[in-house]
């Protein structure tokens, strides 16, 4: 039997362990969000049908516009890098026990840092980029690090500090684009161009930060697994006394993976900012937050699996519009049927559906950060 | 006895949970004013027939009859209806409530929809003085001592007329002479016609006080017999069905360089007051040292400084003669100090992790395990393997998650995990807790090989036996202090008794 | 409570009360009539929150049901034309999502925290879709008037000129107080949130009462987001409820939990958000909007970090009661 040194599924845990198997861990981990995704597609197919539209159509649109163009597959590769990395954001705080729902302020934070960097600063070209974006990172891991900070040493619960975060990040951008950093001349707020140096490009139709966000997502699923490092997020998340006993200093992970998440959801911010805007500009983003929750629980606190669970959101998203253009659907109907994913996934509805045994669910956060 | 009306009565009571039987065929015959000793080891059954007694389970077969009347009960209310009252091992008390809202809690005397408080303050004061239970009605609960919150316990039970009392391990938490004071208390319920069922594992109060023992093994009654009729070691062989070792082979110790040397250590505990007062003592490498005294007298709070979980002050504190004092239990650990926690599930393993992981679960970042910072998956593996065959954990295979092993079995894990480490001090604390008595021969036979192989033992148990069993030296703390040091033709239980309940 | 300090700061901003009373009455009577209106919101989720919490449930999800509350009431009313059915559409629609959290987080045991996450996230959802432009209300609420108390100087118009919401909220606060700690309801209901197995071993039903109180704390959602919607703001916004239901929580852990202690907690935050209003508006002090902006979420934060670890939960709060 191959020993495999894996995590264990976070989500369920099988009332029969001695069943337990790393195959049928991984068959309930792929069956479970794809039921949960086609059920939330169908139920968006009956509030498509209810305002006159036949769903199937209306879902034709959607994905061919997504993914039968050239500008389409562009759009869901642009769209799904930050998701990709908000939703790595979320499962590093979920596999140390953190519920991180403050990724969008950590995003902007970092969308701005970058920016800024990336017409304040003059470096030769390549050099430039990663400096933006080191500086986009620290910016959000800063920004998360208050909440990690205030739960380790003060056991405030990081699900309202975050969120709080969250809407003094909007505020504060807001200020400091239409202020201090505001481009001069112009009537809107944003901050100045960056310059050549500081852009990401596309190879060919793939663009540059894509493919970084893919192997950042490869790196913590090795990373989570392999490290040291990773060892102590896990089990500080599993088991904080055992932690503290077995030599782990449960205060100081805790502001780490903190501190990781933001990074990442700063890198997330960075690379709109430097691939896709070009500029900081307040308000470019919405609910790109929140869709990291769903594609974390989606991915059921995989690393990896975050990159299908990104891509898909980020098809519904990039072919929102043209629905709206072609049918008149909202693209608010990508909410919904986002919002019933998450119901689906996470709610033990699907599972029992599935496997008729009652599978005991397992407590992925901490409560009140005790 | 036999000449008393039956005030209960179990008929062949069986009840299964997924991949055990829990009870088979359970005959339980309870008279008015009888004591009734349930007798067994951990896992015999004892607790899954009171609970079907008192409505928390159901049974699958079989019936209860009460004053010959045959009633099934499908809560704890029930059953409190029917007069059947229960003393929990674990109070099931509500800390922050006083005396009296605990007594009342599901009983409330009601004005509408208020709580008369006056009238239940009146009530359970009244109860209290017509039984000698001395409690103060006002308090709240989590400021009263062991031994009151049992009080409350109880008058909980009486408070709704009960006149069968099922009390679980009620002497588990008790010092002797606590002890002595419920079996009398015990005997005047008895003799005002209550009748009382008490589960323990304890052979010489089952002597002292039962008319009646009762003896359970692999959920199902293996004996019924009388004090009069049997002593200790035929209870103890009919609980486990073999010759038991009452006390664990070894060979005399010899102990030779001073491996642990405290002086003066002074801690608190969790809320603040002083938990350790002045302790000095000190261990030798080849010897068991034993710490003696009853839960909740300084001991988890000493294991938790020397472990370095707990922030302490001493003037001494030296492993091997280099200072653990102030350091982090990852350094004390690399200092050569194993330790086997008292709770294995908090402390000790992480449930989902597989138990390869859990075999290196505090030596993850040493350098066989790990270089660079990368796990050394080949190293991990080759451990655990070898130590699941030496230590015969029974489990499918190492990548199992821990939680799926019965108990026995996560400590097995544990000791092996500490002892693979080659521990120049062995730090164990109720290293047999819910543990069958298969494996606590072997897990005592391991901490005796340890310490034949140069390990200083220091041993902490609330177990006096296994205290006794094992130690070449016994220390009893009573209040935070270190009050006697015995070794050799001194140790004598009863004294011993006597120290940890105070006495001079 | 046996801290002092509350007390304190209670009676040094009464005092300053009286004092701006005097200086410009008119001013102070609005700041305080603002910082009142601002708090009901607040002091109903709060509510929401310790019953939730003293039976043993974390509610995460009150935003959502604010949301979802406030949308129905309005729209409710917006088309049936009538306020009254508008405001019980509002708090049946709390009930709803209330009972969606018992369900999830009691039936099933679900993560309570991601139970409630799920509850916002579908709430945000489902509004931001369902929103449609040009609604209106039928009319506005009409604001009552406690006869002779409402003449009494300072005081009076603040608390005894309202809507029926406002009343009702404070009314709710004083009621919650009495049967918390003095009916057998409140009895059986802190037993289990601080341990539920002594309630079980008692003869209570922990599910059911965890249960049926989720539930109906959810009404109380629905009456503070139908408040929002139908009496405070005459509309609704999509993202209308603005993380009022995270303060909630804030202000509960501030207020030990206890409906009163809530209660000034609230108070107290609405008279900062009212200050600040004042200030900026008379331009005393330069401050950009956005930072007014920012005011409650930062006082949210810094509020918990003085507080959180000096002020003692429920024992068994987000734990889900297993029989064993």
């Amino acid at each position: 039997m191959s020993t495999d040194l894996s995590q264990s599924d976070l989500g369920f845990s099988d009332p029969n362990p001695r069943r337990t198997t790393a195959l049928w861990t991984r068959w309930q981990a792929v069956l479970i969000p794809i039921v949960s995704v086609v059920l939330a597609l169908a139920v968006g197919g009956i509030l498509i049908w209810l305002q006159g539209v036949n769903p199937f159509t209306a879902y034709k649109v959607l994905f061919t516009s997504a993914l039968g163009t050239e500008a389409g597959l562009l759009r869901v590769m642009q769209k799904s890098t930050p998701l990709i990395l908000t939703g790595l954001a979320v499962v590093v705080g979920l596999r140390a026990g953190l519920f991180n729902i403050g990724a969008q302020g950590q995003l902007v934070v970092g969308a701005l840092g970058a920016a800024v960097a990336g017409y304040a600063l003059h470096l030769p070209p390549v050099i430039h980029v990663i400096a933006a974006i080191a500086i986009g990172m620290v910016c959000g891991a800063i920004w998360s690090s208050i909440a990690g900070v205030l739960r380790a040493y003060r056991s405030v619960s990081e699900v309202i500090t975050t969120i709080m975060l969250n809407a003094i990040a909007l505020s504060l951008v807001d200020y400091l684009a239409s202020k201090p950093l505001k481009e001069e001349g112009q009537p809107l707020s944003r901050t100045p161009e960056i310059l050549d140096s500081a852009r990401l490009p596309t190879f060919g139709v793939v663009p540059i930060g894509f493919v970084i966000a893919i192997l950042v997502a490869i790196f913590f699923g090795w990373f989570l697994v392999r490290t040291t490092s990773g060892f102590r997020f896990n089990t500080v998340g599993l088991n904080a006394n055992a932690a503290r006993y077995a030599g782990i200093g449960v205060r100081g992970t805790i502001v780490l993976a903190m501190a990781v998440s933001g990074a990442l959801a700063g890198m997330g911010g960075s690379i709109e900012s430097l691939g896709v805007v070009g500029r900081f500009e307040p308000a470019f983003n919405a609910g790109l937050g929140f869709d990291g929750i769903t594609i974390a629980l989606l991915a059921r606190a995989n690393p990896m699996a975050t990159i299908p669970a990104a891509i898909l959101v980020g098809t519904l998203r990039a072919g929102a519009n043209s629905l709206q253009f072609e049918t008149g659907i909202q693209p608010e109907v990508v909410d919904v049927i986002l919002a019933l994913t998450l119901l689906f996934v996470a709610a033990p509805i699907v599972s029992r559906m599935i496997f008729r045994n009652r599978t005991k669910q397992r407590q992925l956060t901490s409560g009140w950060g005790v | 006895m036999s000449d008393r009306e039956i005030a209960l009565e179990a008929v062949g009571l069986t009840k299964r949970f997924p991949g055990v039987i829990a009870n088979e065929d359970v005959n339980l015959t309870v008279r008015k004013g009888e004591i009734i000793a349930l007798l067994g080891e951990n896992g015999a059954g004892k607790s899954t027939l009171v609970k079907m007694i008192y409505g928390l389970y159901q049974p699958d077969e079989g019936e209860i009859r009460i004053k010959g009347e045959r009633v099934r009960m499908t809560s704890p209310r029930d059953a409190i209806k029917r007069g059947i009252g229960m003393v929990h091992q674990h109070f099931q008390l509500v800390p922050v409530f006083t005396v009296a809202e605990n007594v009342i809690l599901g009983d409330e005397p009601q004005r509408t929809m208020f709580v008369n408080m006056k009238k239940a303050t009146a009530d359970v004061a009244e109860i209290a003085e017509r039984y000698g239970l001395h409690v103060d009605v006002n308090a709240r609960v989590e400021d009263l001592p062991v031994g009151a919150q049992q009080r409350v316990e109880i008058l909980k039970a009486l408070y709704r007329k009960a006149d069968i009392l099922i009390m679980d391990e009620p002497t588990a938490v008790l010092t002797p002479q606590e002890t002595d004071e419920l079996l009398t208390t015990m005997r005047s319920f008895a003799d005002s016609g209550v009748s009382v069922v008490f589960i323990t594992h304890k052979l010489r109060e089952v002597l002292a006080i039962a008319d009646t023992v009762v003896v359970l093994r692999s959920g199902r009654v293996v004996g019924t017999t009388t004090p009069a009729q049997t002593d200790q070691a035929g209870l103890a062989q009919m609980m486990v069905g073999r010759s038991v070792l009452l006390t664990v082979d070894r060979e005399p110790a010899q102990p030779k360089e001073v491996v642990l040397e405290v002086r003066g250590l002074t801690a608190n505990n969790d809320v603040g007051l002083p938990a350790l007062r002045d302790v000095s003592f000190s261990v030798r490498a080849g010897e068991i040292v034993g710490i003696a005294g009853v839960e909740g007298n300084g001991q988890r709070e000493l294991v938790e400084s020397l472990t370095g979980l707990r922030s302490c002050s001493a003037d001494t504190l030296d492993v091997r003669g280099t200072s653990a004092l102030g350091r982090t239990p990852h350094a004390i650990h690399a200092m050569g100090v194993g330790h086997v926690p008292e709770d294995r599930e908090k402390d000790g393993l992480v449930g989902p992790v597989l138990i390869a992981d859990n075999m290196v679960l505090n030596r993850f970042d040493e350098p066989e395990f790990s270089s660079h910072g990368l796990r050394n998956r080949g190293a991990i593996t080759a451990l655990a393997t070898r130590l699941v065959e030496q230590f015969d954990v029974r489990t499918p295979s190492i990548s199992t998650p821990a939680e799926s092993l019965s108990g026995g079995n996560k400590q097995k894990v544990v000791i092996a995990r500490e002892l693979a480490a080659d521990p120049t001090l062995l730090i164990a604390s109720q290293p047999t807790r819910g543990v069958d008595v298969g494996s606590i021969e072997f897990i005592h036979s391991q901490i005796v090989k340890a310490r034949d192989a140069g390990a200083g033992v220091l041993l902490v148990s609330a177990e006096l036996d296994e205290v006794l069993g094992l130690s070449d030296r016994i220390l009893v703390m009573y209040d935070g202090r270190i009050v006697a040091e015995l070794a050799g033709p001194d140790i004598d239980r009863a004294r011993i008794g006597q120290l940890m309940a105070g006495m001079a | 409570m046996k801290r002092w300090w509350p007390w304190a700061l209670t009676a040094i901003l009464v005092a300053l009360c009286i004092v701006y009373y005097f200086i410009d009455a008119t001013k102070t009577v609005s700041v305080l009539q603002f910082s009142l209106r601002y708090a009901i919101p607040l002091i109903l989720a709060a509510m929401v929150g310790i019953i939730c919490e003293r039976s043993g449930v974390i509610n995460i999800g009150i935003e959502g049901q604010m949301l979802m509350s406030a949308f129905a009431g309005f729209f409710g009313a917006s088309i049936t034309g009538s306020l009254v059915l508008g405001a019980l559409i509002g708090v049946g629609t709390g009930m709803i999502m209330g009972a969606m959290l018992a369900v999830g987080a009691v039936t099933w045991k679900m993560d309570q925290i991601i139970a409630g996450t799920v509850i916002n996230i579908l709430a945000t959802g489902l509004t931001s879709f369902f929103y449609a432009q040009g609604h209106m209300l039928p009319a506005n609420m009409p604001t009552m008037e406690v006869p002779l108390l409402s003449s009494i100087p300072l005081v009076g118009p603040v608390f005894f000129i309202n809507g029926p919401f406002a009343f009702a909220a404070l009314i709710i606060v004083v009621v919650l107080q009495v049967m918390l700690f003095r009916t057998i309801w409140g009895l059986r209901t802190r037993s289990v949130g601080e341990k539920p197995s002594a309630a079980d071993t008692s003869g209570i039903n922990v599910q059911r009462t965890r249960f049926l109180n989720v539930t109906v704390a959810g009404a109380l959602a629905g009456l503070a987001g139908a408040y929002l919607s139908l009496e405070a703001a005459g509309t609704f916004e999509r993202g209308f409820t603005a993380g009022r239901g995270f303060t909630a929580l804030a202000i509960m852990i501030f207020g030990a939990w206890n409906p009163i202690g809530a209660l000034g907690a609230a108070l107290f935050f609405g008279l900062a958000e009212g200050v600040a209003s004042q200030l900026q508006a008379d331009e005393v002090v330069a401050i950009p909007q956005q930072f007014t902006n920012m005011l409650p979420y930062v006082l949210t934060i810094v509020l918990l970090a003085i507080v959180s670890g000096r002020v003692k939960p429920p024992a068994s709060v987000g734990k889900p009661y297993e029989k064993d």
